[in-house]
């Protein structure tokens, strides 16, 4: 019990360093996203396309009872379209619109895992060499020796 | 389980006690006559100090027992209640209301403001005029005490009360004379401790009148049978013995008293009193809403499940799970309606709410307004009723502000001095109707047309029906009012309305009279949470349309489809726009060969829609749609279908604004 506490308390230091991220991929880039954000991984559902939606939001699925959005990133950030692969999932986020908590769906093409990135390794989001929006992006990090986007999901979806 | 705060449960309580209060002070506003009227808000009052002292809001109670003072006069007819005095009543109430809700920020100084004014009301000398209307008080005639005889039900012993106190509290009116009747106690084994079977005869020697008595049983009137009998002054004898209570708890000690019992003065003229109205014997219990919503949910939840079985069994050969499918399906369904029930609430509780607002606008406005609701037993979904109050204040207000003319006007045109607001709900098929109608000058079309070709709304001559026009009262920011007023003017009440009522799939229609008033109907669907839906597919696409908006559906002959460019068709020969939905959509896939055509109508227009495939009817749990989605404007909601895929609703309204954006030159030509 002591020892459990003595324990967290470098880790909780440590926390307030430390993001922990759930890497997924979409397209070429890798992205991490807060696992605060994150709500649950599901497989592929049959989606409802939703005519008159915005390209980026085109569909809705059915998550425990609930109609979800399911958001396009392709789309939004010009990437090609492609088919759903064994890999594909569902990462159903949860977050704010002018203050309300809204749940989201994002298709992602490979999850890979959940880990936690260190604010050190943050990079400054380049003016150029980027084919979308800095608007988009929170930070630029590393992982593996690659450079992973957190993205500004609000921003996104908005 | 949650604890409840019984400060809140206190507030609770006491917030429908108020409604009763208000409602009791208004209809005395109508009828100062009505004793009852009178009873009812004193006993209101009563509750409200005696639990407010029990929960600790010391405050209410001392406000309370002063109001009651001031109105005790009131109450013994000595003062006929007019409206000052109703005002200020009105006032107090208010008061009471923001010391339980709000201590901490309100000031006593109102209270004692409130107070210095009733009091000056009920004050005989500075109150002559009204006194001398009234016939002298019957107070005159000296009274010398009362004979009671005092039945209690036998369980009032096991609901907590104990009748020895409650004739302590009538020894504090004056000398009593008490006589135990111990004529119902049985034998010792037969005797149960926890009943109550002694009954007292008091001889009360005080100048008290009846309404203190009651007070003192107020909490246990519906638990006892109370006669009470004026000592005529003749009568009178000085007590056989000092006022003696018996100090024992069991009923044989408490007989003690007996002996001298045959001596005491009995009177047996027994009296009744009447039933009161509210005495009412449905039992209700009180549940959190929240709770009610769960259910709901749940209810939901489980007809979408049940739907997916259905869908299974009908695939299957085996008769006893097709058999136990029905029966599921038999039940979610009753078991939807009693749960829909069971949020139900009688919309009678909104329209008393209103009757304050035309009273203080009224007074306000310098306008006699008389306010008539029907159709207050109309019951509705709770969540509804709750979103209904906001427009309907709107439409109100403006009845009175814009619709009823000034007293000078209404005489100039022969009519009554007094104004008329009418307030009506009315079931019609799956949707209810609310009314607001005023008998006031009517909607000035010509003004409004004006004002919106100002606006530039509408081109300048512009071939446009009337009831089209009047919609512009519901445009954002339009007012016809010259002046902004503190009440309306700024033409944000009415736009207010319209979303509301859009909000909750409701539509809103206007007629007017000239010289004779505007009513203003809106239409809204009996529950937020279930619809009737027609499935429908059209492409890949399976799509609900609500039940409630189709009129009927039909096979699209060949000659419909060679009606080259005008998307309009001959329904019995109506002009009927039509939107084919492939179209609208952006289906893939070929369209079926034999296309269907679905009318559907909001309000009083109509159209055409034309599909795929009729599906069937569908139980639709309404899912609405994420705020993300809020750009969307053909869905109103979503819901899901037995496979577990989502389905859209579509939004009938917005579909036949945007089929007549797309159709209306070819119909004005066709016209």
């Amino acid at each position: 019990m002591i020892q459990s506490v003595i324990e967290r308390e470098p880790e909780a230091q440590q926390a307030a360093a430390l993001m922990q991220v759930v890497m997924l991929g979409i397209g070429d880039e890798v992205f991490a996203l807060n696992t605060e954000l994150v709500r649950e991984i599901i497989d592929p559902v049959p989606a409802t396309r939703v005519a008159g939606a915005r390209p980026f939001l085109p569909s809705v699925v059915n998550v425990r009872g609930n109609v979800i959005p399911l958001a396009d990133l392709r789309e939004r950030f010009g990437m090609p379209k492609t088919d759903a692969t064994a890999d594909t999932r569902i990462v159903v986020l949860e977050i704010k619109i002018d203050g309300d908590p809204v749940l989201v769906g994002v298709v992602a093409d490979k999850v890979y895992e959940v880990t936690e990135i260190s604010p050190a390794d943050v990079q400054t989001t380049p003016r150029v060499g980027m084919h979308w929006n800095p608007e988009f992006i929170h930070f630029i990090t590393k992982w593996r020796e690659e450079f992973v986007i957190v993205p500004n999901m609000e921003r996104i979806l908005s | 389980m949650t604890v409840l705060d019984p400060a809140e449960v206190f507030r609770q309580e006491a917030s429908e006690l108020f409604d009763v209060l208000e409602g009791a002070l208004l209809d005395l506003g109508l009828r100062p006559d009505d004793k009852e009227l009178v009873d009812q808000a004193f006993r209101a009052l009563h509750t409200i100090k005696g639990s407010g002292a029990m929960f600790g809001f010391d405050q209410v109670a001392s406000f309370t027992h002063e109001f009651e003072t001031a109105f005790d006069r009131v109450r013994k007819g000595e003062i006929r209640p007019d409206q000052d005095l109703i005002s200020v009543a009105l006032a107090a109430k208010d008061y009471i209301r923001a010391l339980i809700e709000a201590p901490e920020t309100t000031d006593s100084i109102i209270g004692d403001a409130i107070l210095a004014d009733l009091y000056r009301l009920v004050k005989p000398d500075n109150h002559a005029d009204s006194e001398l209307s009234t016939p002298p008080p019957p107070a005159l005639v000296v009274r010398i005490g009362w004979q009671l005889h005092i039945e209690f039900d036998s369980d009032i012993l096991r609901n907590g009360s104990n009748p020895l106190d409650l004739l302590d509290d009538l020894g504090k009116l004056g000398p009593c004379f008490v006589v135990a009747l111990t004529d119902d106690v049985p034998f010792l084994d037969e005797m149960d401790p926890e009943r109550c079977f002694l009954k007292w005869d008091v001889t009360l020697h005080s100048d008290c009148d009846r309404g203190a008595i009651d007070d003192v049983f107020i909490f246990v009137q519906d638990e006892m049978k109370l006669v009470c009998e004026s000592l005529a002054s003749v009568d009178m004898a000085p007590p056989l013995a000092p006022f003696e209570m018996p100090t024992g708890d069991s009923p044989v000690s408490a007989a003690a008293a007996d002996a001298a019992s045959q001596a005491a003065p009995q009177i047996e003229k027994k009296r009744e009193e009447p039933k009161r109205a509210d005495d009412k014997a449905n039992a209700t219990v009180r549940v959190q809403a929240e709770r009610l919503d769960e259910l709901m949910d749940r209810v939901g939840e489980l007809v979408i499940a049940q739907a997916r079985l259905s869908q299974l069994a009908s695939a299957t050969d085996d008769i006893s799970i097709k058999a136990i499918a029905e029966e599921i399906e038999r039940l979610a369904a009753s078991l939807r309606d009693t749960t829909m029930g069971a949020r139900m609430v009688p919309i009678g509780s909104l329209f008393g709410r209103f009757r304050r607002l035309v009273h203080d606008l009224s007074r306000d406005l310098g306008k006699p307004v008389e306010f008539v609701t029907t159709g207050e037993d109309t019951e509705f979904d709770k969540t509804m009723i709750e979103r209904l109050a906001d427009p309907l204040v709107h439409l109100i207000r403006n009845a009175i502000d814009h619709g009823i003319e000034s007293t000078e006007s209404r005489a100039a045109a022969g009519k009554t001095g007094i104004g008329r607001i009418e307030i009506a709900a009315i079931h019609s098929g799956a949707q209810v109707l609310v009314t607001v109608r005023d008998n006031g000058a009517g909607l000035d079309t010509a003004r409004i047309r004006a004002k919106a070709e100002e606006q530039g709304l509408i081109a300048p001559g512009a071939a446009m029906s009337d009831q089209d026009i009047h919609q512009f009262l519901f445009h954002p920011g339009f007012s016809t009012a010259q002046t902004v007023s503190a009440l309306s003017g700024r033409g944000v009440g009415m736009d207010v309305v319209k979303r509301t009522i859009e909000a909750m799939r409701g539509s809103i229609e206007t007629t007017t009279v000239p010289g004779n008033g505007t009513t203003v109907t809106l239409r809204l669907p009996l529950t937020l949470a279930i619809i009737e839906g027609l499935l429908i597919r059209v492409g890949e696409g399976r799509y609900i349309i609500p039940l409630s908006a189709v009129e009927e559906c039909a096979e699209l002959s060949s000659s419909d489809e060679r009606v080259r460019g005008r998307d309009f068709l001959n329904m019995r020969g109506d002009l009927v726009p039509f939107l084919r939905l492939r179209k609208l959509f952006d289906s893939e896939g070929e369209p079926d060969l034999h296309q269907k055509i679905i009318i559907a109508s909001a309000g009083e227009t109509r159209i055409g829609l034309i599909v795929d495939q009729i599906i069937g009817s569908h139980q639709s749990v309404i899912k609405s749609l994420s705020k993300l989605h809020s750009d969307v404007t053909m869905f109103s909601g979503a819901t899901i279908l037995g496979d577990g895929s989502a389905a859209l609703i579509l939004d009938v309204a917005q579909l036949i604004a945007a089929g007549q954006g797309l159709t209306d030159k070819p119909l004005k030509e066709a016209a």
